[in-house]
């Protein structure tokens, strides 16, 4: 940017525009979101401490934390999967699949919990293939990973894919020339120039899931020590009128998702910076 | 000329493994929500969805997105006004900022809410003395729908402006057009599409949200429910029929969303082709 644009415009309505942004963020957001970290400073540190170490507290965060990781982890697989043929192949119904990949996003999360949770049921369409063999899915932490990856499953493609669309071939004839299998260049050229893209969908993913809730109640549950999730506590914990405990869990909560909101922004900058790079 | 594509029995392998895991993950339960719903014919499907609870729980939620919404648009038009045009300090913290609803669990951004209205909250006691009410009630489940919806119209504009460029405004404002007249008639017109895709996602998510409702709600059945609040009630109460009979108003809500988003991506896409069309060849003309 030159000098010039810096110096003031001409454009007018900046105090207005700013000031009503500044106001309207932090009457709705800012003060909102600080009242929570005032309320568990108010605790005494022993109070925190007591609360947020319970048996049952740190199993929850350990049942969300594992689940959420695992969900990512597989939305990091088959994200950068459907991201490679949505952009590289063509095939029947693919505007009807890059239209459906953000579902998600659209469909309210309960209707996709009560969906997912008669699916997966014993005797539901899927559930009851895995009965057979003796497998549970609802109702288990395999279901709260089932939900986890639907309700991640866009982040991972909508990182890749216009990482991919950009993505010079020439580079690959290069490899190939060379003498570089497709594989080889596949795991050694491409996917290493996308790896901050992923990175950051991978984020993205791991981060929704670790707060969600709606897609989840439905099947996991919602067992003490097993199948409940930090959010179905903290909401358990306000439903039994204990707000201290809902507020020091959840403050917990808050500063993990910033620390993976700092993660997600630095990945994006490096995606942005390998861009501008070439 | 190198081969650089993958032997044909690979490509139609990913394809199938890619169709699979989308089939399975996202068609086969969006067909699930249709067919429980249908699952004991259309008459009682009917019944269920004119039930007097579950258009209650419409209203509320139509009354919460037209609430939430237009206050969402307000801003995000006049946050990306001043962050697209304009270059101050701390750009990049506000970016953050604005971003940060999108950060915080659901059922987090309904306990702030509490802790600030509820009766045992900051503002209980006065809230009390005064005989208002904000949670348990209609104005904490439209305070929490617009945090959760927040950042989506400011997210979607700020890129759109910022490409735009200030240029066309700066020509009408030193022809003697007004602030006013400038926006309507310059900016409104260049940034609808984007304005519009902002728009469709912040209200599926108004219309949508669960988590966030849930917790300031209080679940009043008739004067408190939100759809999916009702959705939740119904399947709670093995009411499977009604639960999926309300669910596939919200579905059909959803696939409107993805149609009307893809046909905006249509046509933007191939409005952007034109404009870099031009581009390139002043580009190739200079070098």
């Amino acid at each position: 940017m030159g000098k010039r644009m810096k110096s003031k415009g001409i454009l007018p309505g900046f105090g207005l525009t700013i000031g009503y942004t500044l106001v309207y963020l932090s009457l709705l957001v800012l003060i909102p979101l600080s009242i929570l970290f005032l309320q568990t400073a108010s605790m005494t540190w022993e109070q925190f401490w007591l609360t947020v170490t319970d048996q049952r507290v740190l199993a929850s965060f350990q049942v969300s934390f594992l689940t959420a990781f695992f969900a990512a982890c597989m939305n990091a697989v088959f994200g950068v999967l459907v991201a490679w043929v949505l952009v590289r192949y063509h095939f029947p119904g693919k505007r009807f699949i890059d239209g459906i990949v953000d579902l998600p996003f659209a469909l309210p999360t309960a209707v996709a919990g009560i969906a997912l949770a008669s699916i997966y049921s014993e005797n539901g369409w899927i559930g009851q293939l895995f009965a057979a063999w003796g497998m549970k899915i609802a109702y288990t932490p395999v279901g709260i990973f089932v939900a986890l990856t639907f309700i991640g499953l866009p982040f991972v493609v909508r990182t890749v894919q216009p990482v991919l669309q950009d993505w010079d071939r020439q580079v690959e004839e290069a490899a190939a020339t060379l003498g570089a299998s497709r594989l080889q260049t596949f795991l050694r050229v491409i996917l290493p120039h996308l790896l901050p893209a992923i990175l950051t969908g991978f984020a993205l993913a791991f981060a929704r899931a670790l707060g969600e809730y709606g897609s989840v109640v439905f099947i996991s549950g919602n067992m003490p020590f097993q199948t409940e999730i930090v959010p179905l506590l903290i909401m358990t914990k306000l439903e039994q009128f204990d707000y201290t405990g809902a507020t020091a869990i959840a403050s917990v909560m808050l500063v993990a998702s910033f620390f993976m909101l700092l993660v997600i922004n630095f990945f994006q900058w490096k995606t942005n910076k390998l861009d501008a790079g070439r | 000329m190198t081969d650089t594509s993958e032997p044909g029995y690979v490509r139609w392998l990913l394809i199938a493994v890619a169709l699979i895991f989308m089939g399975l993950f996202l068609v086969v339960p969006l067909i699930a929500v249709f067919s429980e719903a249908f699952s004991e014919g259309i008459g009682l499907f009917l019944q269920a969805v004119k039930e007097p609870d579950t258009l209650s729980a419409v209203k509320l939620t139509l009354l919460t997105a037209a609430i939430s919404v237009p206050a969402n648009v307000v801003f995000g038009v006049a946050a990306a006004w001043a962050i697209a045009k304009f270059s101050f300090r701390g750009k990049n913290l506000l970016l953050t900022l604005i971003d940060l609803p999108f950060a915080v669990s659901p059922v987090i951004s309904g306990l702030i809410f509490v802790l600030l209205f509820g009766t045992q909250g900051v503002l209980g006691p006065w809230l009390a003395a005064h005989d208002i009410k904000i949670i348990f009630a209609v104005p904490g489940i439209v305070l929490a729908t617009t945090f959760v919806t927040f950042p989506f119209v400011a997210r979607e504009l700020i890129p759109v402006m910022e490409a735009q460029g200030k240029d066309e405004e700066e020509a009408a404002i030193s022809l003697g057009a007004s602030g006013w007249q400038t926006f309507w008639r310059i900016t409104l017109p260049n940034i609808k599409w984007g304005l519009l895709y902002g728009v469709i996602l912040c209200n599926a998510r108004a219309m949508g949200e669960f988590g966030a409702v849930s917790v300031v709600s209080g679940h009043i059945r008739g004067m408190t429910n939100t759809l999916p609040l009702h959705v939740e009630i119904l399947y709670n109460e093995y009411q499977f029929v009604a639960a999926f009979a309300a669910a596939t108003l919200l579905a059909v809500l959803a696939l409107v969303t993805l149609v009307l988003k893809s046909l905006i991506e249509w046509k933007t896409e191939g409005q952007q082709r034109e404009n870099e069309a031009m581009p390139e060849i002043i580009r190739e003309a200079s070098a």
